[in-house]
């Protein structure tokens, strides 16, 4: 037992450096996936076809075809038949991004889509430009709907991270998995593992919590500081379906 | 070495095809697993007793909360004397009962109070509430939510490779590995996932349009 944890002190640095590639694959993974959620989104709901198939082919491809294979074809396939190679982190940010990019596409479509009629038409009848209209009217309101499920995603998404050892990025999972085999305490090293994921995953909602609370006041929905703490989000399913 | 291997691809479709049969078998027991898990775990949430409704809740938010596959590699480490496979259905189980806990209870709150209220005035037991009144409309209302979590959790057989679980994905790498064709085998692989997937998605959502949700 001790071993363990005192092994893990004196190795803080390359834990903190996993710690580390976990969190920038997560973030840089999430912001990506936002990107391109809210552009394939967008262009779903395009009075173009061609902007709306294109929108429904990448979603679907991206949902359809696991993200396991995704990962190995940029990390294993690519390389061989273009000859460009990518660091396994990009790699697995690109990857996240456009996996959950896909999964994010629907939750943006729904939300817009759950805006009251009502909504679009006082906006033109306002005379507001189709620009003010999507910035000033619809997206503030769908915003707050998108919250729930894309801090379900971002969780999904942190919960990815582990494979990033597969393709031997030096991440968290990478390095406890080595202390482990040095000292040999498997239970201890994968409960050490899952408590650090469990607290990362905590924190991040904590923040998107605190992300859906100053969205709900733009709106003039003061909802209090008891909704904070809560893990998870009772709307979550609401809209565009968890996954 | 550039350029993609038509003769690979053949080569490797039936070794593929019969990985694919175990990814079939997995998804589906594990599936079965989640789902009776899963109603359990909802049951149990809604003991009347907290000692019982504070650790389940936040077991499954713990379990919900923590990657799969460090999971699943514990798991096999743990128990490194039990078949592959059947730590792969397990562990896939115990973690989409998390979310499936969460779609029953969902479920059985969408039950009109009333229905509990007329249970109780008929003085049924908890056991016949449960049994003849609350769960047959809860889990009508719960089927495509199951449904799509069954399709998320196809898309995660993927993982169980890593534990020498020997279906597709793991024939892919291997044959990738033995002749240097990763390229043809995982496009292979992505297909044959999207090609298995995309109908039952397109099913689901019909079902879910016309339960009315």
């Amino acid at each position: 037992m001790s071993d363990f944890f005192s092994l893990l002190v004196e190795e803080f640095p390359q834990v903190r450096s996993g710690l580390w590639v976990t969190l920038e694959a997560t973030v840089l993974g999430a912001l990506l996936a936002g990107a391109l959620a809210f552009a394939l989104g967008l262009m779903a709901g395009s009075k173009l076809l061609l902007a709306r198939g294109f929108s429904r082919v990448v979603v679907e491809f991206f949902r359809g075809t696991s993200l396991y294979i995704q990962l190995f074809w940029l990390y294993y396939a690519m390389p061989l038949l273009t000859g460009y190679e990518l660091t396994p982190l990009i790699c697995g940010v690109v990857a996240f991004g456009l996996n959950y990019g896909a999964y994010g596409a629907e939750v943006v479509r729904g939300a817009i889509n759950s805006v009251p009629r009502g909504q679009y038409e006082a906006a033109i009848a306002l005379n507001l430009s189709p620009a003010r209209r999507l910035w000033k009217v619809i997206l503030p309101q769908a915003w707050v709907q998108m919250i729930p499920s894309f801090t379900n995603l971002l969780i999904q998404l942190l919960k990815c991270t582990p494979l990033l050892w597969l393709i031997s990025a030096a991440d968290l999972m990478t390095v406890i998995q080595q202390l482990r085999d040095r000292t040999g305490e498997t239970l201890t090293a994968y409960l050490t593992l899952l408590a650090a994921y469990f607290v990362l995953a905590y924190a991040l909602t904590l923040l998107m919590n605190l992300l859906e609370r100053g969205a709900k006041r733009r709106l003039g929905l003061d909802t209090g500081a008891k909704g904070l703490l809560k893990s998870r989000s009772t709307t979550a399913t609401a809209v565009g379906g968890t996954r | 070495m550039n350029g993609f291997d038509w003769n690979a691809v053949g080569e490797s479709l039936p070794l593929l095809l019969e990985g694919f049969r175990v990814t079939l078998l997995a998804t589906v027991l594990g599936t079965l697993v989640a789902a009776v898990l899963g109603l359990a775990v909802a049951v149990a949430g809604r003991a009347p007793s907290k000692f019982v409704t504070v650790p389940v809740r936040a077991v499954t938010e713990f379990v919900r909360s923590t990657p799969l596959l460090v999971q699943l590699v514990g798991a096999a480490a743990l128990f490194s004397s039990v078949e592959p496979l059947y730590i792969g259905i397990a562990v896939l189980g115990v973690h989409y009962a998390a979310y499936t806990s969460e779609v029953y209870r969902a479920g059985i709150d969408g039950v009109p109070k009333g229905q509990w209220e007329a249970c109780r005035a008929l003085s049924l037991s908890p056991r016949r509430t449960w049994q003849a009144v609350i769960l047959p409309q809860a889990v009508r209302n719960v089927l495509p939510a199951l449904g799509n979590y069954a399709i998320s959790m196809f898309k995660e057989t993927p993982f169980l490779a890593v534990i020498t679980v020997q279906e597709m994905v793991f024939e892919a790498r291997k044959y990738g590995a033995d002749h240097f064709a990763y390229t043809e085998v995982f496009t292979l692989a992505g297909l044959i996932f999207l090609v298995a997937s995309y109908p039952t998605s397109l099913l689901m959502r019909k079902l879910e349009k016309r339960l009315g949700h």
